[in-house]
């Protein structure tokens, strides 16, 4: 109908070609560069393969099996204990506590960057720590235990890190998908069949849920399975997850460790594949068995001690993650601070005082990369929604799932592959090159906060002002954006958060010519002073605070007048 | 000014047409109907008048106004004005900008603008709302302030889809009253689709019955 709708080089075009160009096309070349290096294939270090050889020396190393293990154990067990905290929370509290509310006291656990809660965290759980001080006195030690509580073997404090992180954002994920369930009157039903609370949320209300949150969980599931960051200062060190292990291959000086880094990432890709092909399995399985089930009749009244144990859980986490963010900020202020006292003896400010000496130039780093990289996603985002709009289709539902590729496929898994493309290009190093690195993940988070609010925008405001006479241009600009800037700043503010949060993307591309505050901050965890430790992660735990803040702040303000805007939290 | 309708049908895709062929003439200032009960396509025939037709809705026939054919014209460039049974106020201006986001560009001049808003505003018994926020406002003076807004932008023919049916009875009537008299004074033709009878009668004009 319209002009341009149907030309090649509509919005829609655009948007959906630079989403291909820019984010598939880098990924599958980069997947593309560790395949053939994993059978013996990279010309660069002299090696003309393709050979098994690779393969061969990765299965030699020590401690293999015991990192594809950890890596298991670690990433399945935190997603799922993760999940069931997540959904008993949901069933516990749904109908009692406002969603608005939860929302914001979940902001900052969202806002929260892995590696400066794992930093945290770690101040804590450390022998030396706030918990092991506590306990001092009553236990009479005097001096701190000789207890692995971090980097244990098991991986137990990598497990409670991620779940301080993965709770609250599945809690998020679960309160926006049951906005889209009638809850109130499915309860109302099944309780007056005689089925207790905890009984009509396992039988009724999961089953619809789950096909809304699959993909997050599939994307929380990849991550834990892969995350470097927060497993080197939380994870067990030798031998340490598969993750790290290649990281640490893909950063050794002598460069035939490449090959088998690349397959051992081919591995880690596998691992998570099988993961997923795990989640599938057990999907089916319920599927029958629940069937059969909920055919019975039971009633059951049991699950109300279950509901509680996850409030009580999750008050722990939460209560874990607030002391761990406080940490990191009493330290970086902390002068004298001997075992056992809580507080420290005497403050000092001389941590802090030396920006030129280091946190000054990862700081700039950090702000610059974070506001291109989430200002790129959004204009992205906004031109892919509003190109949608005016050919006036529905959804591209391939690229939408395939934008969120670069979540589920293993970073380590590709990052390398990539770098050897940009290093023929001579962009490996450059800023430049870290800002669109970053945008990879940026954008599907971005896209993810954005595509709900942007579709659930009345139509008829739109038609309205074409009515009046408003061509495209001014309907995006004098209407859609001002109507949506709530969500609009949410969704930069999020993106920033990512952003500040990338460790691998930040190392790889970078080349470890561009630090950052994480990338600082992660490898002086490995140090002992937790005063310049603090600064780092007290940092970089601030500017995603920071742009949450403002994302909160400015649609308040500009709208502070007009009561049908009002009200919205960002998401 | 006049709106002809000739032999219009729609359909979605390959699926048949929603309803028979219409045609229907509107001369100037006049208010045609089209009746029919809920679901039939009613809204989907003001979409296809309006360009506002979704991807994959086919429009056959002829739609023309003033002598111009519609037919693959962009919605803002057709000057047809539209109400809804919501006024439909854009919730982030205030009253007086959103009739300024309606007043044709042709109008030049921060307070001769300005001037306009404040009397279409008068007019329609809203004097002392400009500044106010939309929300603010009660039913019936969201209704006025939309149609306001619609007819400062100088529309050649005004689309209503069912505009009085979430109004109370009693602002029903006077709403109706207010519409109409500003329709045949502004001369244009109208379309309006509703399931009350009353809304047919009062419009005083052709009445097409759907399905």
């Amino acid at each position: 109908m319209s002009g341009g709708a149907y030309s090649l080089w509509s919005l829609r075009a655009v948007a959906l070609g630079c989403v291909s160009l820019g984010i598939l096309a880098p990924v599958a070349a980069g997947m593309w560069q560790t395949v053939r290096a994993a059978f013996g294939s990279l010309p660069a270090i002299g090696a003309f393969g393709p050979d098994a050889g690779p393969w061969a020396d990765l299965l030699a190393m020590p401690g293999l099996l015991a990192a594809v293990r950890l890596t298991i154990v670690t990433g399945l067990g935190a997603t799922v204990l993760s999940l069931m905290v997540a959904i008993g929370v949901c069933a516990a509290l749904h109908g009692r506590r406002s969603p608005r509310l939860a929302a914001r006291v979940l902001v900052p656990f969202l806002a929260m960057p892995h590696a400066a809660l794992a930093i945290g965290l770690a101040f804590v759980l450390a022998p030396s720590g706030w918990i092991g001080r506590a306990m001092a006195p009553w236990l009479g030690w005097d001096r701190p235990p000789d207890l692995a509580t971090v980097n244990d073997p098991w991986g137990l404090a990598l497990i409670l890190g991620l779940m301080i992180k993965e709770v609250p954002f599945l809690l998020f994920v679960l309160l926006s998908a049951l906005t889209q369930i009638p809850v109130r009157q499915q309860m109302a039903a099944g309780r007056a069949l005689g089925y207790g609370r905890g009984m009509v949320w396992i039988k009724v209300i999961l089953p619809q849920l789950w096909p809304l949150i699959r993909l997050p969980v599939m994307i929380v599931l990849a991550y834990g399975m892969s995350v470097v960051d927060m497993a080197l200062i939380l994870g067990p060190s030798n031998p340490p997850t598969l993750a790290v292990m290649l990281t640490r291959l893909f950063s050794n000086p002598d460069l035939r460790l490449l090959l088998p880094a690349s397959a051992g990432g081919l591995l880690q890709l596998g691992l998570v594949i099988a993961a997923f092909a795990l989640v599938w399995l057990v999907q089916r399985g319920l599927r029958v068995l629940g069937g059969c089930w909920v055919r019975r009749g039971r009633r059951g009244g049991w699950t109300e001690p279950g509901l509680a144990l996850t409030v009580v859980v999750l008050s722990g986490l939460v209560v874990l993650g607030g002391l761990a963010m406080s940490a990191m900020l009493v330290w970086s202020f902390a002068w004298r601070w001997p075992w056992p006292a809580l507080v420290p003896d005497s403050w000092s400010l001389r941590a802090w005082m030396a920006p030129a000496g280091g946190w000054g130039r990862a700081l700039g780093h950090t702000v610059v990369i974070a506001l291109c990289s989430a200002g790129l996603s959004l204009l992205l985002a906004i031109a892919w929604l509003e190109g949608e709009d005016r050919a006036r289709r529905g959804r591209a539902r391939w690229a939408e799932v395939l934008v969120h590729v670069p979540l589920l496929v293993p970073q380590v898994s590709f990052l390398f592959g990539m770098n050897i493309l940009l290093l023929r290009l001579g962009l490996s190093g450059s800023l430049l090159a870290v800002i669109w690195a970053h945008s990879l993940f940026v954008f599907p988070y971005v896209m993810l906060a954005l595509a709900a609010p942007w579709r659930a925008l009345d139509p008829r405001l739109g038609r309205t002002a074409a009515a009046l006479g408003a061509g495209p241009w001014r309907r995006l600009i004098g209407i859609k954006l001002p109507v949506l800037l709530a969500p609009v700043c949410a969704a930069a503010a999020i993106g920033v958060a990512v952003s500040v949060a990338q460790y691998l993307p930040t190392l790889f591309i970078g080349a470890g010519r561009v630090p950052t505050l994480t990338t600082e901050a992660v490898t002086l965890a490995a140090s002992s002073d937790r005063r310049v430790t603090g600064v780092y992660a007290s940092l970089q735990a601030a500017l995603p605070f920071l742009a949450y803040l403002l994302a909160f702040a400015l649609p308040a303000i500009v709208h502070r007048n007009r009561r049908d805007l009002r009200g919205q939290v960002p998401e | 000014m006049t709106l002809t309708l000739d032999a219009v049908a729609i359909r979605f895709r390959a699926a048949p047409p929603l309803f028979p062929p219409l045609s229907m003439h509107v001369a100037p200032g006049e208010i045609g109907t089209v009746m029919g009960s809920s679901g039939i396509g009613k809204s989907t025939l003001l979409d296809a008048v309006g360009g506002h037709l979704d991807h994959g809705f086919v429009c056959s026939g002829r739609i023309v106004l003033n002598g111009r054919d519609l037919a693959g014209l962009p919605p803002e460039q057709r000057r047809i004005g539209l109400m809804f049974q919501d006024a439909v106020l854009f919730p982030h201006l205030s009253v007086a900008d959103n009739l300024a986001f309606g007043l044709a560009a042709r109008i030049k001049g921060r307070s001769q603008r300005r001037d306009m808003v404040l009397r279409a505003l008068e007019r329609a018994g809203l004097g002392g709302t400009a500044d106010r926020d939309p929300a603010t406002l009660s039913g019936g003076q969201r209704a006025r302030a939309a149609l306001m807004r619609t007819l400062l932008s100088e529309p050649l023919a005004l689309l209503l889809d069912e505009p009085f049916s979430k109004l109370d009875a009693g602002l029903r009537a006077e709403m109706r009253a207010f519409t109409f008299a500003h329709i045949r004074d502004s001369g244009i033709p109208a379309l309006m689709v509703t399931h009350d009878a009353t809304d047919a009668q009062g419009a005083a004009g052709p009445v097409v019955h759907l399905g």
